[in-house]
């Protein structure tokens, strides 16, 4: 019963925090409030740039189609130092994505990948004001 | 005779040489390490890579200006004249209370425009570098990797006329000329005491070519911006400014008050630039499809 009460308050306390605007490039008005989704994929391609960087990844649904997917990160300024950098993900790298839904597609900001060999790249670190964006 | 005089003069000049690169070595200090209390303040000096106190991404400003955030509570309600809130009301800005989503922006920023003077102390500030002589103080910024000079050689301040400034004594050939306005304006700098610098700034574009902020806050080329850079002591740089805008705001008001802290000497500033290439993969591949635009 404790545990499950100090789950929800950092689930809740995440949640609030998600809800400020904090990005140096935009706001959250594209995104769903306090919703984050995990989606397993393939990497298309990953794109080191300002003013944000983007992961781009397949996903196999169920029905077998692949639902093509958009993430986005800080800039690199922002990523630099929690680890990620130009050559984090190749394309074919199978990943685990924690991702921040956009109102609109498949797109959305991301804050976790977990690669098939269990390492882990964290948005939570990033020396952005986006920082607490991406806190869960 | 002769030889005794060639090995006095050679003397000599070893010891110029020597005491001068030695005065030249002394003059920087790393910054302190561990517990230890921070060497003063030396006097009339500013130089340095600073970051800001609180972490490197602590004055970013996504929400606005750093003194004055732009969330709606009541205590940080702008000023505004009349012109002021039609123009503030006019921008699409990307941040702030009032923010649009990526694709209906039109802050000039996203095209990678000049940020200009002062949002380039708004936007993404980071590591900032600063080297003087004893003429100039250079500010040079971690994104976009621009720079400004503010003069310390006891010029006169420039007078602001129609379209551009009035330039004084000490402006060299420039001096007595009337000037265009600038992206980063005219900036004079004097010290005020051993360890505080103030700075003024005239001369900076008009409002449909630059922002105060992210928030889409305005500014127009009437504002007289002061900078206070205080060094508090040999590791810490107190940074504040003051805007006045006649056009825009009914008073002036203080835009931000940063503590930044000295880098490691042998700190490299990363590469943060703004490239148009990139802003339009990003709105192709992202920013439209997030905001409901079909950029296909």
């Amino acid at each position: 019963m404790g545990n499950r009460f100090i789950t929800f308050f950092i689930v809740a306390v995440g949640f609030l925090i998600l809800s400020v605007p904090m990005w140096a490039h935009h706001g959250n008005a594209s995104y769903e409030t306090g919703k984050v989704v995990t989606v397993k994929g393939e990497v298309t391609e990953w794109f080191w740039a300002n003013p944000h960087c983007l992961l781009k990844f397949d996903e196999k649904a169920d029905n077998g189609r692949v639902r093509h997917w958009v993430g986005e990160t800080q800039a690199p300024a922002n990523m630099i130092d929690a680890g990620w950098n130009k050559n984090s993900f190749k394309p074919g790298d199978q990943v685990t994505v924690d991702i921040r839904p956009a109102k609109t597609g498949n797109f959305g900001a991301i804050t976790r990948v977990v690669f098939a060999d269990g390492r882990e790249l964290s948005a939570q670190r990033s020396n952005g004001v986006g920082t607490d964006l991406y806190k869960k | 005779m002769l030889n005794r005089i060639m090995v006095l003069i050679v003397g000599l000049m070893a010891v110029l040489t020597l005491s001068s690169s030695a005065f030249a070595q002394t003059a920087r200090q790393s910054p302190t390490v561990g517990d230890q209390k921070p060497a003063p303040a030396p006097r009339h000096d500013i130089s340095g890579t600073w970051t800001p106190a609180n972490g490197p991404g602590g004055a970013i400003q996504a929400g606005g200006v750093a003194a004055m955030p732009n969330d709606g509570k009541p205590e940080h309600q702008l000023p505004y004249t009349p012109y002021g809130l039609e123009t503030y009301k006019s921008h699409k800005a990307l941040e702030g209370k009032d923010a649009v989503a990526p694709a209906f922006f039109n802050d000039p920023r996203d095209k990678c425009e000049p940020l200009g003077f002062p949002r380039m102390n708004h936007y993404n500030l980071r590591m900032t570098q600063i080297l003087q002589d004893e003429f100039k103080v250079a500010l040079m910024y971690e994104y976009d990797r621009r720079y400004r000079v503010v003069w310390t050689d006891g010029r006169d301040m420039p007078k602001l006329v129609d379209g551009g400034v009035q330039l004084g004594r000490g402006w060299g050939p420039d001096s007595g000329h009337v000037r265009e306005q600038r992206f980063y304006g005219y900036s004079v700098g004097k010290w005020v005491d051993d360890t505080t610098l103030v700075v003024e700034t005239v001369g900076t574009m008009p409002e449909d070519r630059v922002w105060l902020d992210s928030t889409g806050r305005p500014i127009s080329d009437q504002i007289h911006v002061t900078e206070t850079f205080h060094r508090v002591d040999h590791d810490h740089l107190e940074w504040t400014e003051m805007i006045n805008d006649p056009k825009i705001y009914t008073k002036p008001w203080l835009t931000m008050n940063i503590l930044m802290v000295l880098a490691d000497l042998h700190t490299d500033v990363m590469e943060m630039y703004c490239s148009p290439v990139e802003m339009e993969k990003y709105y192709q591949s992202y920013g439209n499809a997030v905001s409901g635009v079909d950029s296909k």
